[in-house]
């Protein structure tokens, strides 16, 4: 998959690079699609409207904070609380873009802006072990063909749920709740083989999250975990060092 | 109301993700601000999947623990990633019908 075909490239370098991002964001679209449909039923027992658990994947497309959106929703909490708990929840965003937009230097604010809207823990996540393409010819269409695919099962996974409620029998769709992680982890290891110092860092702001967890919100620890974690990159990563 | 909610949703998860796009370019870094914000995938990494994976199954964290170490074998024997998910489904899956 980390090998690119040099000859298929040259002829088409546009469609190259978006069948290249379909494929790398297929396995977000098979971690999305049952949680997706689990917000769409969720969303709906709160008594959101179609129209409305939609419209909160098309404008927000942020599972966490959706997920605890209309759970608040359903408990009666204001609009302000809401809107502040997703906040906390979602300001990780904020160190993951900037470490993402730090390796697509370069490429100009037309791709940068929208790429940065489509930004979750998944998509940076996969595009962060995908550096190589911020520097190839045609490079942002892998990047917005790899969101898309993210973001159309997201979009799409929240509506199916709505309109068919309880379609995926309840012990399938718990453990369809790892699929994300072992996403992570899938992702993770491999970097790890190459590089055991990747490992040392992860395995830091595990540790660090685990502690603060216990005495703050999962919003701020986690982004204290990967804050705190990342810094250990400093003395851990040599210069212009890349696992990948 | 509900739409008012998700406007402010939207603007609250959007706000940090976009900045950086814009200062990104303004800004020069050291090197060991480059090596920290290219050490930042692997520390999220790393946050994402513990302690969260614990809770995969409410009350049985052993459950979302060994889908991990499932997750952990077949992606280090280098199986492609979508394999590695279903694997760990399908240890959750089995595991959460026999407990």
């Amino acid at each position: 998959m980390d090998t690119v075909d040099v000859e298929k490239q040259q002829a088409s370098p546009s469609w190259f690079m978006i069948k290249r991002g379909i494929t790398v964001g297929f396995p977000i679209m098979l971690g999305y699609l049952p949680i997706a449909i689990t917000y769409g039923v969720l969303a709906k027992q709160a008594g959101m409207t179609l129209t409305e658990l939609t419209l909160m994947s098309v404008f927000v497309f942020a599972g966490a904070s959706q997920f605890m959106g209309a759970n608040m929703i359903a408990v009666g909490a204001g609009a302000v609380e809401i809107i502040i708990a997703t906040f906390v929840l979602n300001f990780r965003h904020f160190v993951m873009s900037l470490s993402f937009m730090n390796r697509l230097r370069g490429i100009g604010m037309n791709w940068k802006f929208p790429l940065s809207m489509g930004l979750t823990d998944e998509t940076f996540a996969v595009s962060a072990l995908h550096t190589k393409e911020a520097k190839m010819k045609k490079g942002p269409l892998f990047y917005t063909a790899l969101f898309l695919t993210a973001y159309i099962a997201w979009v799409g996974g929240s509506l199916l749920g709505g309109i068919l409620g309880e379609v995926i029998p309840e012990k399938l769709s718990q453990s369809m709740g790892i699929a994300l992680y072992a996403m992570f982890i899938g992702l993770l290891v491999p970097s790890v083989k190459k590089e055991m110092r990747v490992g040392m860092i992860a395995i830091i702001a595990m540790l660090i999250n685990f502690i603060c967890v216990q005495f703050m919100s999962t919003g701020w620890a986690i982004v204290i975990g990967t804050v705190l974690g990342g810094l250990s990159g400093v003395f851990l990563l040599k210069e212009e060092e890349d696992p990948e | 109301m509900i739409f008012l909610i998700i406007i402010g949703m939207s603007l609250a998860t959007m706000i940090p993700r976009v900045i950086p796009a814009f200062i990104v370019d303004k800004l020069q870094f050291r090197d060991w601000v480059n090596r920290w914000l290219n050490a930042i995938p692997y520390a999220a990494l790393g946050a994402l999947i513990f302690p969260g994976i614990l809770s995969v199954k409410e009350d049985q964290p052993m459950i979302g623990l060994a889908g991990g170490l499932v997750a952990i074998v077949l992606a280090y024997i280098g199986l492609n990633i979508i394999l590695v998910v279903i694997g760990a489904i399908a240890t959750v899956f089995l595991l959460s019908s026999v407990i």
